[in-house]
């Protein structure tokens, strides 16, 4: 065969060029690197790559490859550690493994879980670097075929997911998907730059609300609110249960899931656009689809944490597709990416595969070696690693608090991104207490700018073909990829609806008074009116369409939802409140106490400064509400500091100045 | 809110004036030579680590690393936001004047302040230019649409719809927009679009059936497919001589200016407030197009320090090579010729603004208030 009479001599000189001391030395260094950004959630391959880039230059181009993909390919594998352990998503591409990788934590099966998914990691990585050498010289073709319409649909079936992940109610799903898309049109529109529901004088908004902001408002926060409420250890046992070989074992059980899983990956990594975060909530949408027993989902299920693992690692082996072919980066770490391969004199595209080919190919080795690396030391240290969820957690919490803090910081820089945080807390905390689905108000906001830009590329560069020639038009939106799209997605919708129930099993949720679920509405329902309505004032066209019908759709959804509240008794499970029964209801301590903490800490930042501010947190949490001696606390204080000034200082990040720093010159860390 | 503002900023600027005081008086203290040895030196971008800014920041900072007194390490720091407008204002306000702070824009952040964008708080003249970078941009096309083209003469495109992916109609892609629109063409902006890459990636879709890039990315991506037969250039915007003329490109010295172009063709005329408004907003855009600053406090001594740093990393004798690939052959200007890149790129005639103003609101329902 043509193709293997080229890739197979290339790929034994990349070989050879990369199985050299040197090249070893800092591929290592890069995992070590990846594997250490990877852990701390809101970090990623970003944050990691901008830290070894000003070290490209001049470097050895192999090594320099080595270093970045060995840095590149190991950060979706060692992000799991926070989604697992303590309910974080660790990036963007790992929030679904939250769903079902954190409840087996509570259950005392961190190590499985953990294990699991760095096998599924390994495969799926694995896999992603095999694709990658043959479609590096056929893929070409491929992704020409995905246009707008394609890329929209895709689009959509991301979406469709949220059928499936709504939760007991799909309308509450709807609407819940439908606020998600809300908030993610706040700001300039990408369009035309028309403000939606921002204004010029508030700057932080024009921006619109970041990713990270989101994953760790809607998942993060919520979690060690209520885990915190209850003054105990992570896993329910306070034990480890099954170990690590058990993950593996489980792995190898749905090598099927994992191999499927692995595909999508790489197929929405390849196709330029959509970004990664899509990626883990369409594996997950397919394994409770093809599941069987759907019960334990969300409860834990391991199959919940195989499939998301094994697309996000494929993902980046899809995603240096288009990067390498077209020079078109597919994620912002491939942007960073490219930026270091033209530092090393290599210019990514149709050139540098055709006439480097074992250049590039050594890339695909880094990725492969980086995989196996990664995933093997990570599999050494989760049983070690995982025994942070047999420590009572009211001494983790204050660190976790610090963490996320300081993640959401990194997004803009501004106090307003902790406001932010806290704000979209509090609306995680409230989904999370109604049973709003979170999956699927985050599946609404991660695809909300992509649904709105190919919607309106799509339809106006339609509207120029059918103008033309009719058929021309026809051509245009059904390709045989748009049609093959368009049937998957009528499946995933029907199997969603029908089957979307089961994931939580038949219990029943507790139910209390009326009120609280129905002022919760109300809110929502204000909020989506006042939204259209501020869009409807809008006068570009293109800016205006998209909010306002997915707010008319949501204001639909809502309006059903608050006649089945009037119409239904008290235990509907339209009134669901977790504060009513069940471990909330039995909580020790209080949800607004408990928040005030946090409260506490972001209000003190913005008066003295992140630093001073957390000192003092620090100090005072763990004398007052964990109760530790003030010596246990100066200490553990002074490791949290010192541990973050130090993170701090290698990345090159600052950290959030509060009013004091406007009047007095500080010198770092406490400007 | 008014009123707060200005005497938070009486309050800075009184500060800052004390704190800059202390520090050059320090910075100064061993005499007029500067030493940045130790230090760390910010090199701040308003963009993301993905655009072509961020390529040129890093290009340039291990450079300047090594050219400054002392070697002090430059890092690249992004602060991206509202089309770059975030990061600017951000600087506005920056009182850093020990040379650890450096700053670098772009056309992206020069046309709002120009166009009157509300959300431009900064102001250009209060900061110190000490680099200038140009570029060039291509226009290209299909080659069953360059076949219409009569040599230089563009009528003949003048029936066709043509489609193309833009980035927003107020960014660097209203000088591409303007011209297409002056040679009688009808190019409908699919905008929305998150860079120029995607753009080609569209073109090379069958998508879009016209499109640009700017030198280097035309260089790198869009040469490979005119070798292929799969894009013929149309026009090179040009490059601007020393008098201020509008000539070939260097980098493209066998493609037509859209000057030639316009001459060419008749409909399309370079006298008259609509030329002015192009050549006003491709000056700003192109050959000035990034540039370097300190803040406005910083002293003489810290200035022509960076000034002679970038004298010297340009005079590297492998600077050209180096450049080629990531910059294109363009000039590097430094002292009078930054300062005369800067007032091009900084300044237009009050009618062009307006023109161009009216022609966003008429052409893409955008207004700037």
């Amino acid at each position: 065969m043509d193709l293997l009479a080229t890739a197979l001599p290339a790929l034994g000189e990349a070989f050879s060029l990369i199985v050299q001391p040197e090249q070893i030395m800092y591929l290592m260094i890069g995992v070590l690197l990846g594997l250490s950004v990877g852990v701390f959630p809101g970090l990623g391959g970003i944050a990691g790559l901008s830290l070894v880039l000003p070290f490209i230059f001049g470097m050895d181009p192999i090594s320099g490859l080595a270093l970045m993909v060995g840095l590149i390919a190991v950060v979706p594998t060692s992000d799991t550690f926070a989604s697992v352990l303590l309910g974080i998503p660790g990036s963007t591409a790992s929030q679904a493994t939250v769903l079902d990788g954190f409840p087996l934590a509570k259950k005392g099966e961190a190590a499985r879980a953990l294990s699991a998914a760095f096998a599924s990691s390994l495969f799926g990585g694995l896999l992603g670097a095999i694709v990658l050498t043959f479609f590096l010289l056929i893929a070409r073709p491929l992704i020409l075929a995905f246009g707008t319409p394609e890329m929209l649909m895709i689009t959509l079936l991301g979406l469709s997911m949220v059928a499936i992940l709504a939760g007991r109610l799909p309308l509450k799903g709807v609407a819940a998907a439908g606020l998600g898309l809300l908030i993610g049109t706040i700001g300039e529109s990408d369009v035309s730059g028309s403000l939606r529901m921002a204004s010029y004088s508030i700057p932080y908004l024009t921006d619109g609300i970041k990713l990270v902001l989101v994953g760790l408002g809607i998942f993060a926060v919520p979690e060690i609110i209520s885990l915190l409420r209850q003054d105990r250890a992570i896993s329910k046992t306070g034990g480890l249960g099954a170990g690590w070989m058990q993950g593996i074992r489980d792995w190898w059980a749905n090598i099927w899931l994992s191999v499927r899983s692995a595909v999508i990956g790489v197929l929405v990594g390849v196709i330029p656009g959509l970004g990664g975060s899509v990626v883990d909530w369409i594996a997950y949408g397919f394994t409770v689809q093809s599941a069987k027993d759907k019960s334990q989902f969300g409860k834990g299920d391991i199959r919940g944490v195989i499939g998301p693992e094994s697309s996000n690692n494929a993902k980046e082996g899809g995603g240096l597709v288009p990067t390498l072919i077209f020079g078109i980066p597919g994620s912002g770490s491939m942007a960073v990416f490219l930026g270091g391969i033209a530092l090393l004199g290599y210019d990514p595209g149709p050139h540098m595969v055709r006439n480097n080919l074992d250049i590039t190919y050594t890339i695909v080795w880094s990725l492969a070696l980086a995989n196996v690396f990664g995933a093997g030391l990570c599999i050494l240290l989760s049983g070690q690693i995982a025994r942070i969820t047999t420590i009572r957690f009211t001494l983790v919490a204050p660190f976790l608090f610090m963490l996320i803090a300081f993640a959401a910081f990194q997004s803009s820089q501004s106090l307003g991104d902790l406001a932010m945080l806290l704000g979209i807390g509090l609306l995680g905390i409230s989904l999370r207490r109604f049973e709003w689905s979170r999956p699927a108000f985050l599946i609404g906001f991660v695809l909300s700018s992509q649904a709105e830009s190919f919607a309106n590329q799509a339809v106006q560069i339609a509207t120029i073909r059918f103008r033309n020639d009719f058929w021309g038009g026809m051509e245009y939106i059904f390709s045989p990829v748009t049609i093959g799209i368009l049937i998957l997605l009528v499946i995933s919708v029907v199997i969603g609806l029908r089957q979307g129930h089961q994931i939580l099993g038949d219990s029943m949720p507790p139910t209390g008074a009326k009120r609280a679920p129905l002022i919760f509405l109300l809110a929502i329902t204000a909020y989506v009116a006042v939204a259209v309505y501020d869009s409807s004032t809008i006068n570009v066209m293109r800016d205006k369409i998209f909010p306002v019908t997915v707010g008319i759709v949501t204001l639909l959804a809502c309006a059903a939802l608050i006649l089945r509240m009037k119409v239904r008794p008290e235990t509907d499970v339209v009134f669901a409140d977790l504060e009513a029964g069940g471990d909330d209801a039995e909580a020790p301590h209080g949800l607004w106490a408990t928040l005030a903490w946090f409260a506490f800490l972001l209000g003190a930042s913005a008066l003295v400064g992140f630093i001073l501010a957390l000192t003092v947190f620090l100090l005072s949490f763990l004398r007052l509400r964990a109760g530790v001696s003030w010596t246990r606390a100066v200490i553990l204080t002074a490791i949290g500091i010192g541990f973050l000034i130090f993170l701090g200082g290698t990345l090159g990040r600052d950290f959030p100045p509060g009013l004091l720093q406007e009047y007095v010159n500080l010198p770092w860390p406490l400007t | 809110m008014k009123t707060l503002n200005t005497m938070r900023r009486t309050a800075q600027a009184l500060l800052a004036g004390t704190a800059t005081l202390a520090l050059t008086t320090a910075a100064m203290a061993d005499g007029h030579k500067v030493d940045l040895s130790g230090e760390t030196i910010e090199f701040v971008i308003p963009f993301s680590e993905s655009g072509g800014s961020a390529r040129w920041a890093n290009f340039f900072a291990p450079l300047l690393s090594e050219a400054l007194p002392g070697n002090p390490t430059v890092v690249v720091r992004y602060r991206p936001g509202a089309g770059s407008t975030a990061g600017a204002n951000w600087f506005q306000e920056q009182e850093v004047n020990d040379g650890t702070l450096i700053f670098g824009t772009s056309g992206s952040t020069q046309f709002p302040y120009l166009l009157g964008d509300p959300r431009v708080l900064y102001e250009y003249n209060d900061w110190q230019v000490v680099l200038a970078s140009g570029t060039g941009g291509v226009a290209y096309l299909p080659p069953e649409m360059a076949e219409m083209m009569d040599g230089a003469d563009a009528t003949g495109l003048q029936g066709t719809d043509f489609i193309w992916g833009s980035q927003g109609a107020t960014r660097l892609d209203l000088v591409a927009n303007l011209a297409w629109e002056m040679l009688g063409m009808n190019v409908e902006p699919v905008f929305g679009i998150a860079g120029r890459g995607d753009g080609r990636l569209m073109f090379e879709r069958g998508e879009a059936n016209i499109d640009y890039q700017t030198s280097s990315a035309y260089l790198r991506s869009v040469q490979p497919m005119v070798d292929e037969g799969l894009a013929v250039p149309m026009m090179s915007w040009g490059a601007l001589d020393g008098e201020g003329n509008i000539v070939r490109d260097p980098t493209f010295p066998d493609m037509p200016t859209f000057v030639e172009v316009c001459e060419t063709t008749p409909v399309c005329s370079t006298e008259g407030p609509q030329w002015e408004a192009w050549r006003a907003f491709f000056i700003a855009g192109f050959p000035a197009q990034k540039m370097v600053f300190l803040p406005a406090g910083a002293s003489p001594e810290l200035v022509e320090t960076f000034s002679q740093a970038f004298d010297d990393a340009i005079a590297r004798d492998d600077f050209a090579e180096l450049a080629a690939a990531t910059l294109g052959v363009y000039p590097q200007m430094t002292r009078d010729a930054a300062q005369a890149a800067f007032r091009l790129g900084t300044q237009v005639d009050p009618e062009a603004r307006s023109y161009v103003v009216t022609w966003l609101q008429d052409s893409y329902g955008v207004t700037l208030e």
